[in-house]
């Protein structure tokens, strides 16, 4: 089953965030409302479009996720960058050949 | 190096404040995004894949110790402890937050540094020659000329809001280390026949989706006139420049579409008329600046030191970094010394804080304060007196900044890519990593010798794929990534522009296919031919025939 | 719409004029340069004072041969990233030597005013409660120019000059 999700970019620091069940806007992707329909995903965007207004996020948009061996993740290879992070971010790795 | 004077440091801390006041009435939502994006991006900041990134200006990429440790500093306040250098000689932030970037910029303009202009539709960091003001082969030294143009782009009132970006680079020496010829502008300082040093000038150079190599507008252009002449191209450039199509854009569309000798023409009336009302920068303005960029106090005993030989014997690992990574310079007993920041299976350009602190205290130590960032995404350490470098060297090493691979195909130039930046199709760092690890016998290197490999994550080129000797273009089919070759780039006097080999590599396959190339150049060179070379004169064929055969 | 000249609020007393609409009965009006090429006699004959309104892209060599006759030059802005205005205003005030009221009309707002001052604009139409207010902080902003302009304030080699002079 497909569903849609929406990301978008907090103002204030730039982190992936996700609209939440209660209208909240989270970093984890598991409390994201999602829509199974194309109205649902309609209605998603506006309510993200008020938190624009707000200026709570900018740049919202529908994100299709799909069943990933029960759980699920977005479809895209860009999206689970944007989820997941930089395999190579820094924080959690050190190039080779660095010498400690 | 140029230090500001009051006005300079008052206008930066002016900057700073206006830019304080634009983020607090878009925290406010009294500005959209639509009406801040373009003010933020004026400041260096871009909203990307996973938070805000900063990109701060090395103006022609000559920075000093206090500075650099001032960037490791922002580097842990600021981010995650790590920067990365550019392939137009700026540093960029990956993590920031737009809340605290006033602040940020304000310790910046402490030490002399700003983020102005880094990006938007605006005249961007003019870049140079690394190794100017110590190459042997200088005619003279472009970076005068970089501040005047820097002072005089910035924050022009004309020249705000052009069609599209605009990028100038200035080199001085015989040799073209600075890429002019894939500039909007490119300027090369020269004689005439009466021996008097002025810029040839070139236009309409760019890479992206439509690369294209600048062309002569003017052989000869004394260094007086050069505002009033900038100030004529940029103003046929705001007027003519599309401005319905970003695609279409640039300087060099204007060029193709109209033709170099019309453009020439127009940029040539234009100037007749600037030339008459202009205020030249006065002399003394000029003598001002250039007194900044004399060279340092070189000891003239230098050249009768000894002991370097020795060294060599002594370490077999400093010699051959010694021989890939240092230049000889134009002061007798000195040399150029190339950081390297393209460790074994690392992220090309990375560098963190600690590495940072590292190289500020060994340019106060070794190099007269002063560092470069390179177009390569290297540092260096222009002034070092040779008998200093084996201890230059072992401080490097404590810092996994030794890698021997200056120029070689471990020394890869590569964008950020999908890991960070949104305009990406493709992750580029992992390609990176991984054709570094696979080549990473320093020997095997060597033995293939100088070889540009430069990898971009999508068609706007920030890797300069195009003038990679061997390019990679990160592409996106059916939701997945693809890798498209090319070969031939070069970025030099004999700029080119690199050919598609054929059909895109999946990710899996891309470094066997690199290997590929590689290995049809060893079967097929002549001695001592480096890749460029023996590519002219192969053509595109065999490394085709080999690249595809199984297909 | 409200309107800043020279650094103040003002009163408007222009109207502008469609290339097909009647002009007004009496009053200063502005037009087209294809109207003004097309109707010159008739407005001539109005005894009014006449201004322009050109569109970005609309090049000032073609009415620089009247330019005594206008008082009133308006370029409009059809988006505040459209920076050829700029490069039409520092032509008209320093190479053509146009002394009348240049104004910024169009997608003009706060953020834009210091670029458009120093290329000669005194005027803007400008939309937003608060407006003189952010104009006059929008341009003393900056205090520090790099470039020469027509901007009587001076730029930064002149300033250097003049300290170095009176050392």
């Amino acid at each position: 089953m497909k569903l849609d999700i929406v990301s978008a970019n907090r103002l204030s620091d730039g982190r992936v965030v996700y609209l939440t069940r209660d209208d909240g806007w989270s970093e984890s992707i598991i409390d994201g409302r999602t829509a199974a329909t194309k109205e649902e995903g309609t209605a998603l965007l506006a309510d993200a479009d008020r938190a624009v207004a707000d200026g709570i996020i900018v740049s919202p948009y529908l994100v299709s996720m799909a069943d990933d061996g029960g759980a699920f993740a977005p479809l895209h290879f860009r999206e689970r960058i944007r989820l997941f992070g930089p395999k190579t971010d820094r924080a959690t790795s050190q190039p080779a050949g660095r010498v400690a | 190096m140029y230090r500001y004077d009051e006005f300079d440091h008052a206008f930066v801390h002016q900057r700073v404040a206006q830019f304080r006041d634009q983020v607090a009435r878009r925290l406010t939502g009294e500005l959209s995004e639509d009406e801040f994006k373009p003010l933020r991006l004026m400041n260096g900041l871009y909203l990307q894949l996973h938070a805000y990134m900063l990109r701060v200006a090395i103006p022609y990429g000559t920075l000093s110790s206090r500075q650099m440790r001032r960037l490791a500093h922002i580097a842990r306040r600021y981010d995650k402890g790590f920067g990365h250098i550019t392939t137009r000689q700026n540093i960029q932030y990956n993590w920031i937050q737009l809340t605290e970037v006033p602040d940020l910029l304000a310790e910046l303009a402490e030490v002399e540094m700003h983020a102005i202009q880094t990006s938007g539709n605006c005249i961007r960091n003019v870049t140079a020659d690394h190794f100017a003001g110590a190459a042997a082969d200088e005619i003279e030294d472009p970076r005068v000329w970089c501040e005047i143009i820097r002072q005089w782009s910035t924050l022009h009132p004309e020249f705000s809001f052009l069609p599209r970006k605009f990028k100038i680079a200035v080199s001085g020496a015989v040799s073209d280390r600075a890429a002019l010829r894939v500039h909007d502008i490119g300027l090369q300082l020269c004689h005439n026949d009466a021996g008097e040093i002025g810029f040839e000038v070139m236009v309409g150079g760019g890479q992206g989706r439509t690369p294209m190599l600048a062309k002569t507008i003017r052989e000869f252009l004394p260094k007086a006139e050069l505002l009033s002449y900038l100030e004529s191209i940029l103003r046929v450039y705001n007027q003519l420049g599309r401005r319905d199509n970003i695609y279409k854009a640039r300087i060099k569309i204007l060029v193709h579409e109209i033709g170099v000798e019309t453009l020439a023409k127009m940029v040539e009336a234009e100037w007749h008329q600037v030339r008459e009302g202009f205020t030249d920068l006065p002399q003394d303005e000029v003598a001002r600046i250039e007194r900044y960029f004399a060279p340092p106090p070189f000891d003239p005993a230098a050249g009768s030191d000894t002991g370097l030989d020795a060294a060599r014997r002594g370490d077999s690992a400093f010699d051959r970094w010694l021989e890939q990574n240092v230049d000889a310079h134009k002061q007798p007993g000195y040399a150029i010394a190339t950081i390297s920041l393209k460790p074994e299976g690392g992220v090309p350009g990375d560098i963190d804080a600690e590495q940072m602190d590292a190289v500020a205290d060994l340019a106060e130590r070794f190099s007269f304060d002063e560092l470069r960032a390179t177009h390569q995404q290297n540092l260096v350490l222009p002034h070092v007196r040779k008998r200093d470098l084996y201890a230059l060297w072992q401080g490097l090493k404590a810092h996994g900044l030794a890698t021997a691979n200056r120029g070689l195909i471990g020394d890869i130039i590569a964008c950020p890519g999908m890991d960070y930046c949104s305009l990406a199709t493709a992750r580029s760092i992992p390609v990176a990593q991984a054709i570094s690890t696979r080549f990473q016998d320093l020997a095997r290197q060597k033995d293939i010798g100088d070889l540009r490999l430069n990898i971009s994550g999508c068609i706007n080129a920030c890797g300069h794929h195009h003038v990679g000797h061997i390019g990679i273009l990160g592409l996106e089919k059916k939701g997945v990534e693809n890798y498209q070759i090319t070969l031939g780039g070069r970025a030099d006097g004999k700029a080119a522009i690199g050919a598609i080999i054929g059909p895109a590599f999946s990710a899996d396959d891309i470094v066997g296919a690199v290997e590929t190339v590689v290995d049809t150049y060893i079967d097929l060179r002549q001695t001592g031919e480096p890749f460029i070379d023996a590519y002219a004169r192969l053509g595109r064929e065999p490394f085709k025939e080999r690249l595809y055969a199984t297909h | 719409m409200p309107l800043i000249k020279n650094g103040a609020s003002a009163e408007d007393p222009w109207q502008f004029a469609a290339d097909d609409a009647a002009l007004p009965e009496h009053g200063p009006v502005a037009v087209s340069p294809a109207r003004w090429q097309r109707e010159k006699a008739a407005l001539r004959a109005r005894g009014e004072p006449l201004g322009l309104l050109m569109q970005s892209g609309e090049q000032v060599e073609d009415i620089v041969a009247d330019l005594k006759e206008f008082e009133l030059i308006a370029l409009d802005f059809p988006t505040f990233r459209d920076g050829r205005p700029y490069s039409s205003a520092r032509l008209l005030r320093e190479r053509y030597g146009f002394a009348g009221e240049l104004r910024a009309v169009g997608d003009v707002s706060r953020d834009q005013f210091l670029f458009l001052h120093r290329c000669g604009f005194n005027a803007f139409q400008v939309t937003g409660a608060g407006a003189l207010e952010a104009w006059l902080r929008a341009v003393s902003e900056i205090s520090i120019w790099y470039q020469p302009t027509n901007d009587p304030r001076g730029a930064l080699g002149v300033l250097r000059h003049r300290r170095a002079a009176a050392e």
